[in-house]
């Protein structure tokens, strides 16, 4: 009898524990269908498109979704380049104080945190005359995401065998014909999990962005969210959950194709 | 030194480890880039907050243009200043509260819990759970917003009040403790999911059969196994709970800073407010509390490994 007891307390437990964390999340699955939609979890009352229309007539929807996008691959370019180089000289020269060298960077992008760092990073940005630029944002964001895409890169690079690379330089290639037409084919799964993850980081990332993007033609989704207001001074309720779900599909997607491919590698602590 | 290190080593020992003939300058020149950025955009700052927070320096005004050397004046008004402790004692209320009970104990929970589920229970369960992990932040922000809402708010439509407590103001501090767990608690269960692993399924059975009641095996069987993770879970939770920015997306610090954590203390004052030199030396001091944590949590895996 208590064991039957055990039983159904374990599953209440469990439900309670699933819906927890499902209804907050359901309101992304039946706001943007509703019409008008509110606050409260419900079944869409009138079922419509129009929320997902009224995107388009919004002045900076599309352009954030446009800019996020941007910043995103932006990023992601400068990431994979930089650390591919990075990770493939320390993995085959002999760099003195090397492992040292990854520990200390390592360490040091997750002790600079955004929250630790606003300060000096708004100032720096000020100070080079790229507050409302692009180029800042992409730099900030690099700056903090290469020690992690290094670190990962290198462990990758050096499970490769160096016998394709000394056979390529017997025949002649020079470093830089080795690096791209051996090195980079054979490492595309890894340059691969690099450009992914750093697309969601980026995607995702709020606080570099808000600080260092004041106009809104400017600013990605993440940040341009927060203002949609209607005339009245309350949340365009439509627009955001609309808005929401759109900007939250790429994210799942990328993590669902991470999933599949690789297990689930993305390392926590380099959230943020 | 890796699979590749070993065979290197077995098939060409007098060959030096420049395989591809990179030569040293092309290896400078390869790293270059990265270390520069990382230089430029992630050291320095670091390094800079320590100038900064010893001025008053100012985004607007005089000082704005010529920051003036004040050293610890900063530093010492810090120290007086009830805002800063009141900070404070709200970060330390955010972290424990919402990281170290709540994450840590809810993650362990649910891993424990769903070792003998059926399979498509634990699959969905988890997906939920990570899924509120990987949502970009501004989304799960005002979804948090609109469960607590006071006026059509799922929470209070359960309760079935309307126009019902408007939690967020009420209860600032509870709310954004219970939104982080809700955030953060994959990492958690997914740590303890895999500890769990490592559990001899022959222990668990001994003490099965001994007629141990579950505390028991818990506290006699599993613990033993887990704490060293326990331990470095716990530190790492703490460290990205500490210099989390989402709960400022829903309080903004409010209502009257009761819960301005210190990244939205940093914030108000630093952006909002435009005092640089100030909200820099309190930067430092999280500068500071940082690296302590990082190095608390590198030291503890060295032991780690050094033991198994």
């Amino acid at each position: 009898m208590t064991a039957f007891i055990r039983r159904i307390l374990f599953y209440v437990v469990l439900g309670v524990g699933t819906v927890f964390f499902m209804l907050p999340m359901l309101w992304l699955l039946s706001a943007p269908f509703d019409d008008p939609p509110t606050y409260a979890v419900r079944a869409p009352r009138h079922f419509s498109l129009h929320n997902f229309a009224e995107i388009s007539h919004n002045r900076y929807a599309v352009s954030s979704l446009l800019n996020s996008t941007l910043l995103a691959f932006g990023t992601m370019a400068l990431v994979v380049v930089a650390a591919a180089l990075a990770a493939y000289a320390l993995s085959r020269a002999r760099v003195p104080g090397r492992d040292a060298l990854l520990y200390v960077l390592l360490l040091l992008s997750s002790v600079v945190t955004g929250t630790a760092a606003m300060v000096p990073i708004f100032l720096l940005i000020f100070q080079l005359g790229l507050i409302d630029s692009h180029v800042g944002v992409v730099l900030v964001l690099s700056g903090g995401l290469l020690p992690a895409a290094i670190f990962l890169l290198k462990d990758f690079i050096d499970t490769i065998p160096r016998s394709y690379e000394e056979s390529a330089r017997v025949f002649g290639a020079s470093p830089l014909q080795i690096l791209r037409q051996i090195v980079v084919p054979v490492a595309r799964p890894g340059l691969a999990t690099i450009a992914v993850w750093t697309v969601v980081q980026v995607w995702g990332s709020f606080l570099t962005p808000f600080i260092l993007l004041r106009n809104p033609d400017k600013q990605p989704a993440a940040v341009l969210v927060r203002t949609f207001y209607t005339e009245g001074g309350s949340p365009n309720l439509g627009l955001i959950a609309a808005f929401s779900l759109i900007y939250s599909i790429p994210v799942v997607l990328m993590y669902l194709l991470a999933w599949s491919r690789y297990g689930f590698r993305f390392h926590g602590g380099i959230k943020s | 030194m890796g699979v590749a290190g070993q065979r290197e080593i077995v098939a060409s020992p007098a060959t030096p480890t420049d395989v591809v003939g990179l030569g040293r300058l092309r290896a400078v020149g390869f790293v270059a880039p990265a270390l520069a950025l990382v230089g430029i955009f992630l050291i320095f700052p670091a390094l800079w907050t320590l100038y900064i927070g010893a001025t008053n320096f100012r985004l607007t005004g005089a000082s704005a243009r010529s920051p003036a050397f004040v050293g610890l004046a900063n530093l010492q008004r810090a120290l007086t200043d009830d805002t800063f402790y009141r900070s404070l004692w709200l970060t330390l209320v955010f972290v424990l509260g919402s990281a170290v009970i709540g994450q840590n104990g809810l993650g362990f929970t649910l891993a424990w819990a769903m070792r003998d589920v059926h399979r498509w229970v634990k699959r969905t369960l988890e997906a939920l759970v990570l899924l509120a992990w990987i949502l970009p932040s501004s989304v799960v922000a005002f979804l948090w917003i609109a469960m607590l809402d006071r006026d059509g708010g799922t929470v209070n439509e359960l309760l079935g009040r309307t126009p019902g407590v408007a939690w967020l103001i009420q209860y600032p501090m509870a709310g954004i403790v219970i939104f982080n767990i809700w955030r953060g608690t994959a990492f958690s269960m997914m740590l303890y999911s895999a500890a769990l692993s490592s559990v001899p399924p022959s222990h668990l059975e001994t003490a099965r059969l001994v007629g141990a009641t579950g505390a028991q095996t818990l506290r006699d069987v599993v613990f033993p196994h887990i704490r060293r993770y326990t331990l470095s879970n716990t530190l790492l939770i703490t460290l990205w709970t500490f210099n989390d920015f989402t709960p400022f997306l829903l309080t903004a610090g409010g209502p009257n800073h009761r819960s301005e954590i210190i990244a939205a203390y940093i914030y108000n004052t630093a952006i909002v407010g435009g005092d640089m030199g100030y909200s820099g030396a309190i930067s430092l001091l999280v500068l500071l509390i940082n690296l302590l944590m990082a190095l608390v949590y590198l030291r503890a895996a060295r032991v780690r490994r050094r033991a198994a």
